[in-house]
């Protein structure tokens, strides 16, 4: 049967559609089991779920190398898993175990994993954007190879940081890929009531470099553009900002009443349901039935479970792991 | 043994290091051909080249950032943060970033870098200019804070702290930058948490820091010609703090004045002092502890009022006073 070809970068195979699609559900069921067990108050602190953003992190991160590196937010489970790292450890840390990826020192907000070159989640807004820059700027003095792609959210764009980090980036042509995964909100704050630009994108414009529009909802689109803008950066033309058009499903944070937006604009993004839309386009295709799909599914189920299950058999840090790591 | 200032110590001291290590590299404000605010850095554009004497915008949060940013992937930065006031602007990077990755990834990565800022008043610079806040900093695990008082210490400590893998934050004194003392042409290390007894006696402890060292050194001059025999000793660096170095001179002398510029309240002074409160130095107490820091107002622009704001010679010298009439 002739199969419909897709659009994507070169470097996509068949296979790694099909490893996207499933990774997605990764991410989504991961959040989803978080959430649950959140209230039911089986983990403590607090936590930020990116259900309903799935494709801006799988998509981008479908380009990137090993070597390749990303910092990441406060809502950064989906960042890690699409950068290579395994629900069990990322389980095990917010259980607060020692298997977890900072021994459970870190938790939700927290989880790096350096060695995959995931630099790290970041509670602090746009927090990660100035050291995102330094990571580019030490492959541009080492003559390294690699990208930095820096995830934050459209709140993040109206921090100081994020203006002087670009214009850094962007005096120095640094290999790094600004990604802005505009949700609509940061916490209650509307991107309409906090910021006047149509787009986030359109700041790109002050500092001299491409700014892209993508529907971060289409995780086709997002890698089509971040193709493009890792060509760019790996060339050493420089920084390129991409705004991936999106939106939370679930609240802020654990305590949330959503009283900032409606039960309808809700309803809305969720017919733009970013896995439902990609399972049709690959069915289309022809690399993906229905009964696949759902055979998909249901084993990353299984895999989170298995993760959940290996989160709590691990051990709880001592005392003595309280003043432990504090100094290199 | 040849003396030179303690501007050319910590310019040597990149220099050597720069030569030898690639990684090694220095970001800053005006640090270019203007070479620096201060002058530090004059030449190193010209030896090192605008890749490694990289010249910023003025972003203070942003640079410090990349700073933490390459370090964590593999660079050792020197960050020169032209006025220490401005370490404010920078501190989000300094304090929620840089001190913090380690312990947040579980022992995973490292931020070797130094954060060079020029502190202290008496240059007329007035209220935003000319603050001491290395207290803000030494309250934050994770970071190290080095304050030099000499040319010997300052290349010294620079060496070791540009060697350290952790974020370490370097005070240099703007009023100590002509001073000379003989430093070796060679490179060598001073550790970081050794402090120095910069003189030696027996009636009383002064601990001071940066420029106090020697405006507590003159006191003890004077003092001796009344026979009053004053122990100055020179934390060096105040995170880690050699705590024992601190208790083992009050023991000998038993009493104990602390002497900084930054302003007394909150100042690291009360954490001296507790320190000594706790240990078994306590016992040894002849009289009160004291301390003398910075009055509670911003640093002020009159010259008058600037130099009352500090504490002066004469100001230790009553202390002394005061301290060996209540033993």
């Amino acid at each position: 049967m002739d199969m419909l070809k897709l659009n994507v970068p070169n470097s996509i195979t068949n296979d790694k559609l099909i490893d996207l699609y499933k990774q997605m559900w990764q991410i989504r069921l991961f959040d989803e089991k978080v959430d649950e067990f959140f209230a039911k108050g089986m983990i403590h602190g607090t936590t930020h779920l990116a259900v309903g953003q799935e494709a801006s992190a799988a998509g981008v991160c479908a380009l990137l190398t090993v070597e390749d590196k990303i910092t990441s937010t406060h809502r950064g489970h989906g960042h890690c898993i699409a950068k290579g790292a395994t629900p069990d450890k990322m389980m095990a840390e917010l259980f607060g175990r020692t298997t977890g990826y900072c021994k459970g020192k870190g938790g939700s907000m927290h989880i790096a994993d350096v060695e995959m070159g995931n630099l790290g989640a970041n509670g602090i807004v746009a927090g990660g954007i100035p050291l995102a820059v330094g990571s580019a700027l030490t492959a541009k003095m080492k003559r390294l190879d690699y990208v930095t792609v820096c995830f934050f959210g459209d709140g993040a764009t109206n921090e100081g940081s994020f203006h002087e980090a670009v214009n850094l980036a962007s005096i120095w042509d640094l290999p790094v890929i600004f990604v802005c995964e505009n949700n609509q909100y940061g916490m209650s704050g509307s991107v309409k009531e906090m910021t006047r630009v149509e787009n986030i994108a359109d700041r790109a414009q002050a500092y001299g470099i491409p700014g892209e529009v993508a529907d971060g909802n289409d995780i086709i689109a997002m890698m089509n553009v971040t193709d493009k803008a890792i060509k760019r950066a790996r060339s050493g033309e420089g920084p390129t900002l991409i705004e991936a058009k999106t939106y939370r499903w679930k609240g802020h944070s654990k305590s949330d009443a959503k009283k900032y937006r409606t039960r309808d604009e809700e309803q809305e993004w969720r017919k733009k349901d970013p896995i439902k839309r990609y399972k049709e386009v690959l069915i289309e295709a022809g690399l993906l039935t229905e009964e696949k799909a759902e055979e998909v599914r249901l084993a990353v189920k299984k895999e989170i479970e298995d993760a959940v299950k290996f989160a709590e058999a691990s051990p709880q840090p001592t005392l003595n792991d309280l003043l432990t790591d504090v100094y290199a | 043994m040849r003396e030179i200032t303690y501007l050319e110590a910590v310019r040597e001291a990149m220099s050597i290091e720069m030569r030898k290590n690639e990684d090694v590299y220095i970001l800053g404000e005006d640090i270019g051909v203007y070479g620096g605010a201060f002058g530090v850095t004059r030449g190193m554009i010209e030896e090192f080249g605008p890749e490694r004497v990289r010249n910023t915008p003025i972003s203070e949060a942003g640079i410090a950032g990349a700073a933490v940013g390459s370090a964590l992937t593999g660079m050792r930065p020197i960050l020169e943060i032209q006025f220490s006031d401005f370490i404010t602007i920078a501190l989000d990077q300094m304090v929620n970033q840089a001190a913090k990755i380690r312990y947040m990834y579980g022992g995973k990565g490292k931020v070797p870098m130094v954060l060079r800022t020029p502190s202290g008043s008496g240059t007329g610079a007035a209220a935003q200019h000319s603050q001491s806040l290395e207290a803000w900093v030494a309250h934050i695990p994770g970071l190290k804070v080095v304050q030099p008082s000499t040319a010997y210490d300052a290349k010294g400590l620079l060496k070791a702290a540009m060697d350290d893998d952790n974020p370490v934050i370097f005070y240099e004194h703007k009023l100590l930058y002509k001073t000379s003392s003989e430093v070796p042409e060679e490179e060598y290390s001073i550790p970081l948490g050794k402090a120095d007894i910069k003189r030696e006696g027996s009636d009383v402890t002064i601990v001071a820091t940066a420029i106090m060292v020697h405006k507590a050194l003159e006191a003890a001059k004077e003092l001796d010609k009344e026979g009053i025999s004053v122990e100055v000793v020179d934390p060096r660096t105040i995170v880690p703090l050699d705590k024992e170095t601190i208790v083992n001179s009050v023991k000998k002398t038993g009493k104990l004045i602390v002497v900084h510029e930054a302003v007394k309240r909150g100042g690291i002074g009360g954490e001296i002092a507790s320190v000594v409160a706790e240990s078994e130095a306590f016992d040894y107490l002849d009289a009160p502890i004291k301390r003398l820091g910075g009055a509670e107002s911003p640093v002020p622009y009159n010259p008058e009022l600037e130099r009352a704001h500090i504490p002066q010679v004469p100001d230790i010298i009553t202390a002394v006073k005061e301290t060996l009439n209540r033993a």
